[in-house]
């Protein structure tokens, strides 16, 4: 039975607040194409907080947040400016900002390490996040700031999602576009560094894009996605910082992170209509459908070559009419279910129901090749 | 060597290893496969470590290798359902690739010397201390024979394979159609990337290891557009800043790997302001030079238009075509003595008039 503390409610409503907030901004930056970025803004953002830390002194969410947040645009601004003025590709702008933030973070830490009057203790647990860490202020500060960017994305919700479908159109129609897509982009980066302190900086962009990923398998609608990808990143969030909290030496980040890959891996396999699992039952079936028109098909051939349209064949001559002669009997056997076709001497015939229906394929087909 | 040189070679033939690799990368825009193997491949390392407890061991480059391997074909087979897109089936795998190593290391390795901020981190502070030694004789760090041992395998294979990697890299449908297997050539960089990634991985961590791998070949793309010169000019930046960089960690006491990545950084930075052909500056001013060459020709035409009929008194002044043009009386000036030195026009007082040349140049701007 796990006790359920004061502790472990707490880190579970704050990495259960960040999965909801980053799930929800996520969606936006994954159905955009740009998973990769939340990758390259939270490295990024690793030099903001040292630099917060350097200047104010001060170990406060808040001040750390906003450095961070600061730094992660600033590191976004780059790869934009990039990719438009060079013929450096997206993912090599991408690729060079987070790194060089990071190095640049790295480089900060390391000069705070080496100034014994200024503790930095804490500071690093950003690279990999710690939700046992978690107090109530920091939950507080998480949500304040998680529903404040929430909030925003609903007021602007109709510009985003035109920007998201058809941002020429949207040009066309008068919207601020650029304006929009750099507001859009300051929400991932809010999304993101809410959940710095909890995930790390290496993990977080998994949790932008896995509940985004496994929403968007499920439905077809902006809403569902957005509210899918909250709830699923919720769960993720919520799970993995309990199992974190209750096992010995299972670090936070990257259980929540293999909890959303779970929640992944099942939308993946199970969602109804895009799923793996539906996707092939549905080839099977459409397989069979072909095989037991193919084969009615073909005895219906066979049999004008002869003057009685319920000549008999044996099975093996329809074996060499198809790709799948293996699957010759076993569709025969279909079709004498359906009373279409009948065994007669080791021979298969159509019945009067099964010339019918050949005879519509037949046409059907032939219509189809005309238009 | 002093241990001091000794880390400046160890991070120099890492730079120039993880730069000949990433040249290709950048160049077939997967550059991000190098952050997604240099992380995924954490688990494999991990296990390897299990059988081996030595960082530098053989097996460890054998395990990041297939793990390498394994991840790109994870990311590809994932893309190729169209479920998710491709930036974002990386973006679900090597992040948890990397969770399962982290925690494996977290509930397995507790005690042995492999911590999760040296994976991810690097130190090449520390590269130089296990030695090579054969028969008590000491042959230099470890880390240098590794990472030596993986420099001569990339340029072996980029030697050995040029011809391939090239085509594969401008034309993978011309080298499929040519039986050049731009799959195979594929699969063997990704194996490369791999190795690169591990035997960097002491040296400057999972993370920075991509600004080594990504940054000089992008400043080098930036300089040139022949590929052997891009090679070389890559090895050269990404060996400029791993020695620049431990000289500014050394300077300021701060991480070695970091530094490193910092002067990689600008090193981009300068080759992107500063490039003779593409930088920011000489598109600056070839905007100016057109801008000035377009007044130019305008001002021909303008000239051509009023020649010989009544208003050229007033038209065909300098003073004039502030109003007429509305150009700045500056730009105005230079336009005319662009004008002037390419004899287009003879200026007398504040009075302009084309030359036989100059008129000639404004009949065929205007039919152009």
């Amino acid at each position: 039975m796990i006790e359920f503390d004061y502790t472990l409610r707490t880190v579970a409503l704050g990495a259960a607040v960040l999965g909801l907030s980053s799930g929800a901004l996520g969606a936006f930056a994954v159905l955009r194409g740009q998973s990769l970025l939340g990758d390259a803004i939270s490295h990024a953002a690793l030099p903001g907080v040292a630099l917060a830390f350097l200047l104010t002194a001060s170990k406060a969410p808040l001040v750390l947040v906003i450095g961070a947040g600061l730094a992660g645009w600033v590191g976004t601004l780059c790869v934009m400016g990039i990719t438009r003025t060079s013929r450096v590709p997206y993912d090599a702008a991408l690729g060079i900002v987070l790194s060089v933030f990071f190095g640049l973070g790295m480089v900060l830490l390391t000069y705070l390490q080496a100034r014994p009057q200024a503790s930095q203790a804490g500071l690093d647990t950003f690279l990999f996040g710690q939700a046992a860490a978690l107090v109530g202020r920091d939950v507080a500060t998480m949500a304040g700031i998680g529903a404040l960017a929430l909030v925003l994305m609903g007021v602007f919700w109709k510009e985003f999602k035109l920007l998201l479908f058809d941002a020429d159109f949207a040009a066309v129609q008068g919207f601020p576009v650029r304006a929009l897509d750099i507001g859009l982009t300051t929400l991932l980066v809010v999304a993101i560094v809410i959940g710095l302190q909890t995930v790390g900086v290496v993990l977080m962009s998994a949790l932008i894009v896995a509940p985004a990923a496994a929403a968007r398998q499920w439905t077809d609608r902006l809403i569902g996605v957005v509210a899918g990808a909250g709830a699923f990143g919720a769960l993720s969030g919520a799970s993995g910082a309990i199992l974190s909290a209750t096992t010995a030496r299972l670090p936070t980040g990257p259980t929540i992170v293999l909890c959303a890959t779970a929640v992944v891996v099942v939308s993946l396999a199970f969602a109804p209509r895009r799923g793996l699992v539906s996707a092939w039952l549905r080839g099977r079936r459409n397989r069979q459908v072909l095989r037991v028109a193919g084969t009615l098909e073909d005895l219906y051939t066979l049999a004008l070559g002869h003057a009685d349209p319920h000549y008999p064949h044996p099975a093996a001559t329809l074996r060499t009419m198809t790709h799948s002669p293996d699957a010759v009997e076993p569709t025969l056997d279909a079709l004498r279910q359906q009373g279409l076709v009948e065994a007669r001497d080791d021979a298969w015939a159509l019945t009067g129901r099964g010339l019918a229906e050949a005879q519509r394929l037949a046409r059907d087909r032939g219509e189809g090749r005309d238009a | 060597m002093t241990p001091q040189l000794e880390i400046q070679v160890i991070a120099a033939v890492t730079a120039a290893a993880c730069a000949l690799v990433g040249a290709f990368l950048v160049l077939r825009k997967t550059a991000l496969l190098s952050d997604a193997i240099s992380h995924a491949i954490l688990p494999g390392i991990v296990l390897a470590f299990f059988q081996t407890e030595n960082l530098n061991s053989p097996l460890l480059l054998v395990a990041a290798a297939v793990t390498g391997v394994v991840t790109v074909a994870l990311i590809e087979a994932l893309g190729r359902t169209q479920l998710v897109k491709q930036d974002a089936a990386i973006a679900l795998v090597f992040p948890a690739l990397f969770s399962i190593g982290v925690v494996l290391i977290s509930r397995y390795a507790s005690g042995v010397h492999l911590d999760i901020d040296a994976v991810l981190l690097g130190d090449p502070a520390f590269s130089w201390i296990r030695r090579f030694e054969v028969g008590g004789r000491d042959l230099g760090p470890q880390a240098l024979w590794l990472m030596g041992s993986v420099l001569v395998a990339v340029a072996a294979f980029v030697v050995a394979f040029y011809k391939e990697l090239k085509l594969s890299t401008f034309d993978p449908a011309l080298a499929a159609a040519l039986g050049l297997a731009p799959t195979a050539v594929h699969y063997g960089l990704m194996t490369l990337v791999s190795v690169v990634a591990v035997g960097a991985f002491d040296v400057v961590g999972s993370i920075l290891v991509v600004g080594l791998m990504i940054a000089p070949p992008a400043a080098a793309w930036l300089l040139t557009d022949r590929l052997p010169v891009l090679l070389a000019l890559s090895v050269a930046l990404g060996v400029v800043s791993a020695v620049a960089g431990y000289w500014l960690a050394r300077g300021l006491d701060v991480s070695i790997a970091g530094a490193m990545a910092v002067v990689a950084g600008v090193v981009f930075t300068v080759a992107l302001a500063f490039a003779p052909d593409r930088g920011l500056v000489a598109q600056a001013r070839r905007r100016a030079r057109q801008r000035v060459a377009f007044a130019e020709r305008m001002l021909l035409v303008h000239l051509l238009h009023h020649e010989h009929t009544p208003e050229a008194e007033t038209e065909c002044r300098v003073g004039h075509l502030q109003e007429h043009l509305r150009w700045e009386r500056s730009f105005a000036s230079r336009a005319v003595k662009a004008a002037e030195r390419g004899g287009a026009v003879r200026r007398s007082g504040d009075r302009l008039a084309l030359t036989a040349s100059g008129r000639e140049a404004a009949q065929r701007a205007m039919v152009a």
